[in-house]
C-alpha cells in the first residue's frame, strides 16, 4: 500500500550548521536543570526573601523593643514589655472584637457565597457562567477605596438604605438595630453592623471563587452515581457535594478571615472609638509613635492565622489548590 | 413464573433529542428478565443514551419505558430499582472502599451490622477482601472497577446497567474481567444491560445484543445470529469484518444484483487455474497486500474491476516467509454459496 519513499538527496538537505554563541548558550543551560531552576525561581525568591520576609523579620524584631513612656523614645533592647501591654483590658478587647468580626464576616460570606458558587458551577449555561464569573471579578478590578466610600454613602444617615427602610415603613427596625448595645451606633455608617456589612461585601469574591473551583471539580458522574444508589438530591448534597466542596469553603475562609483581621481602612471608615486591630496598629504607628506596640499587635493576626492554616491543612483546604 | 414473561426493560418508540441532534430515534426493545443484554455500536450511536434513559439520568423526548412492567418514564434515578456501573467508575473519592460499597445501604437506612455483613460479602464476591479501608485513589484500575461493581450489586438491583465498564483496562485484564462478569451474572441471575463499542466483547459475553447505528437499532439477536446473519450492511461491517458485494460485481459473481456480505474467513485462496466446484462461487484477482498477524494472515485481494476483498487464512502450514511472498500473485477466490448473506440494500 502507498508509494515507496523517494530516494533522499542528503546533500540537498544541508548539514547542521556549526553552533553559534546562542546555540551553545542554550545547550549549556539545557544540560543543567539546576540552572533553569535558578533562573526561573531566583528573582522571585530574592524579592520574597528580602522584601517580604525581611520586613516581617524587622517587624518581629521591633515587637521585642519597647517605648520608654517617659521620654517617648523607642528603647532598642530585647524585652517582652510590648507583648505585656497587649494583655491590658483595652487591648484584649480589641483582639476579641477583631477575631469576632473576622468570624462573623467569614460565616456570612460562606453562607452568601455557597448558593451562588453552586448555581454557577452546576446549573449555569456556559454563557451565564462567564457573565457570573465576570460579575464576581469586576468589583475586584475597581478601587477598593472607591467601593468603600460608595458604601459609606449607602449606609449614611440620609443614605439610600435608611431611605429604603423608611419607604418600607421599617424605620422602627432600623432604630432598634442601631440601638443595640456594642454593635449599634448613631448610624449604619458608624457602627459594627455597617463595618460587618462592608467587610462581608468586599471579601465576598474571595469566598465565591475557591468554592466554585471546588464544586467544578466534582464530576457530574458522582452526583449521578449518588442518585443511582437511591439518594435524593438533598442526600446527595449532604453526603457527596458538601464534603467535596468543603476544602473550597475552608480555602475561601482563609482569605476572608485573614483579610478581615488585617484590614485598617474599613474600620477607620466605619468604626468608632472602640478599635479593632487595624485601627490600633494604625494609631500606634502614626500619632503615638509606638512602633514596638504596633508591631506586637500585628503579631496577633499572624499567630491566629498560623493556627488557622494548620487547622485548614488538616481539613484538606490545600489539596484544592 | 408469570414474572418471567414481563420483560425487565421495555422501550416503546423511545426517542431522545438534544436540541437538533437525535441521539435515540424511535427505539423499541424488550430485554427479558435475567438476560445478559448488550447494546453495541460506534460512539454517538445512541447506546449510552439508551442506558442513561433506563437509569433515569435522561428522560425521553417521546415514548415510554417500562421496568418490570412498571412505567418509569418520569421517575428520577433514585426511585428506580436499577443500579449503574459507570464508565469512569464514579467512586466517591472522600469515602473508603467499604463506605463506597455501603453507600446505597446507608441511604436506605439499613442497620449498621447488616450493612457491614453485606459489604464484607461483596468484598469477597469481587475478591477485594482486606481492601475495605482504602481510598479509591489507592487502588488500581481493575480494583476500582470491581469496587464500582460491588457498590451497585450490594443493593440487589433488578437490572444492572454497565457503561463500557472495561474500557479503561488493558487487554489482558479486560479479557479476564469479561469472563468474570459473565460468570458473575450467571451466579446472581440479575439482568445485565451492557454498553460497549467492542464487538468482540459483545459477542463473548451476551445472551443477546442490539446493534445501534445513528440512534436506531439495526438488529437484535444472539451473537451467532448477528454474526452469521447480519441483516443490514452496517451490521455486516461493524460486527466482524465483512466484504460487501453489490450491483454489477454481485451480478457477475452470483447472477443477482442485490447487496451481499461474505466473511473474510469463509473465502478460500486458490491458484488461478483451480476448478470451481458446483456449490461454490469464484472470482479472480491479484494479492495487493499481505498483513502477517501471527495466528492468521490477512490478504487484500484486488479484483479485476478494481475493488478489494479481504481474505483471512489461518497460518496452519504457512510461515511468514510463505505468506509475504504471496504479494502480487494472481489468485482465484472461492467460497461456499451458502456462506453468502443477503443484506437489505440501503
Amino acid at each position: 500500500m502507498g508509494k515507496a519513499f523517494l530516494p533522499v538527496d542528503r546533500a540537498a538537505l544541508g548539514t547542521i550548521p556549526p553552533p553559534t554563541f546562542g546555540t551553545r548558550l542554550s545547550t549549556y543551560i539545557y544540560l543543567r536543570p539546576w540552572l533553569i531552576l535558578l533562573l526561573l525561581l531566583g528573582p522571585p525568591m530574592l524579592w520574597m526573601g528580602v522584601v517580604y520576609l525581611g520586613s516581617l523579620a524587622t517587624l518581629l524584631l521591633n515587637s521585642f523593643f519597647h517605648l520608654d513612656s517617659f521620654t517617648g523614645q523607642v528603647v532598642r533592647q530585647l524585652s517582652l514589655d510590648s507583648y505585656a501591654q497587649l494583655f491590658t483590658r483595652t487591648n484584649l478587647d480589641i483582639v476579641q472584637r477583631t477575631a469576632g468580626m473576622a468570624i462573623f464576616v467569614t460565616l456570612a460570606d460562606a453562607i452568601l457565597a455557597f448558593p451562588l458558587a453552586y448555581y454557577t458551577a452546576r446549573y449555569a449555561s456556559p454563557r451565564a457562567r462567564t457573565s457570573l464569573y465576570l460579575a464576581v471579578l469586576i468589583p475586584l478590578w475597581s478601587s477598593y477605596l472607591v467601593r468603600i466610600y460608595a458604601w459609606k454613602l449607602i449606609l449614611a444617615k440620609e443614605g439610600i438604605l435608611s431611605w429604603l427602610f423608611g419607604a418600607l415603613r421599617l424605620d422602627g427596625l432600623l432604630e432598634w438595630l442601631l440601638g443595640l448595645p456594642v454593635i449599634g451606633g448613631p448610624s449604619l455608617s458608624v457602627s459594627y453592623i455597617g463595618m460587618f456589612i462592608v467587610f462581608t461585601y468586599v471579601w465576598l469574591p474571595y469566598m465565591i471563587l475557591p468554592i466554585q473551583a471546588a464544586l467544578e471539580r466534582v464530576p457530574k458522574s458522582l452526583v449521578e452515581a449518588s442518585g443511582d444508589l437511591g439518594a435524593r438530591p438533598a442526600q446527595t448534597f449532604r453526603h457527596v457535594i458538601l464534603p467535596l466542596a468543603f476544602p473550597g469553603v475552608v480555602a475561601g475562609s482563609i482569605f476572608t478571615f485573614s483579610l478581615t483581621l488585617g484590614d485598617f481602612i474599613v474600620p477607620i471608615a466605619f468604626g468608632n472609638s472602640s478599635f479593632i486591630i487595624g485601627q490600633a496598629v494604625y494609631s500606634h504607628m502614626g500619632t503615638s509613635g509606638n512602633i514596638p506596640l504596633a508591631a506586637a499587635f500585628t503579631m496577633i493576626p499572624i499567630a491566629i492565622m498560623l493556627f488557622y492554616l494548620m487547622g485548614a491543612r488538616r481539613l484538606g483546604a490545600f489539596d484544592a489548590l | 413464573m408469570k414474572d418471567n414473561l414481563v420483560p425487565a426493560v421495555r422501550f416503546t418508540q423511545v426517542s431522545r433529542h438534544f436540541g437538533e441532534v437525535v441521539a435515540v430515534d424511535h427505539v423499541s426493545l424488550d430485554i427479558p428478565d435475567g438476560e445478559f443484554f448488550t447494546m453495541l455500536g460506534p460512539s454517538g450511536s445512541g447506546k449510552t443514551t439508551c442506558l442513561r434513559l433506563i437509569a433515569g439520568f435522561e428522560r425521553p423526548t417521546n415514548g415510554t419505558i417500562l421496568l418490570h412492567g412498571k412505567p418509569v418514564t418520569n421517575l428520577p434515578p433514585y426511585e428506580r430499582e436499577v443500579n449503574t456501573v459507570f464508565q469512569d467508575y464514579a467512586l466517591f473519592p472522600h469515602m473508603t472502599v467499604a463506605e463506597n460499597i455501603a453507600y446505597g445501604l446507608m441511604i436506605r437506612k439499613v442497620a449498621r451490622a447488616e450493612r457491614e455483613r453485606r459489604v464484607n460479602e461483596m468484598l469477597e464476591l469481587v475478591r477485594l477482601v482486606g481492601l475495605g479501608g482504602r481510598k479509591p485513589l489507592q487502588l488500581s484500575g481493575g480494583q476500582r472497577q470491581r469496587v464500582a461493581l460491588a457498590r451497585a450489586l450490594v443493593n440487589h438491583p433488578r437490572v444492572l446497567l454497565l457503561d463500557e465498564p472495561l474500557g479503561a483496562l488493558d487487554l489482558k485484564l479486560r479479557q479476564q474481567m469479561q469472563v468474570e462478569l459473565k460468570s458473575l451474572q450467571q451466579r446472581v441471575g440479575i439482568t445485565f444491560v451492557y454498553v460497549t463499542h467492542d464487538q468482540e466483547e459483545a459477542l463473548t459475553m451476551s445472551d443477546r445484543l442490539a446493534v445501534f447505528n445513528h440512534g436506531r437499532v439495526e438488529q437484535v439477536g444472539t451473537p451467532a445470529e448477528i454474526y452469521e446473519h447480519p441483516q443490514t450492511p452496517f451490521v455486516a461491517g461493524f460486527v466482524g469484518v465483512s466484504n460487501l458485494l453489490s450491483g454489477e460485481q454481485a451480478k457477475a459473481i452470483t447472477g443477482n444484483g442485490d447487496t451481499f456480505s461474505i466473511r473474510p474467513e469463509k473465502i478460500h485462496l486458490a491458484s488461478p487455474q483451480a476448478e470451481v466446484p458446483q456449490e461454490m462461487y469464484a472470482v479472480d484477482g491479484a494479492v495487493r497486500d499481505v498483513v502477517y498477524l501471527g495466528l492468521y494472515t490477512r490478504y487484500l485481494v484486488e479484483l479485476e474491476d478494481g475493488s478489494d476483498l479481504v481474505v483471512v487464512q489461518q497460518n496452519l502450514d504457512t510461515t511468514s516467509m510463505d505468506v509475504l511472498s504471496a504479494r502480487g500473485r494472481k489468485v482465484r477466490l472461492l467460497w461456499q454459496r451458502s456462506h453468502i448473506r443477503r443484506v437489505s440494500g440501503l
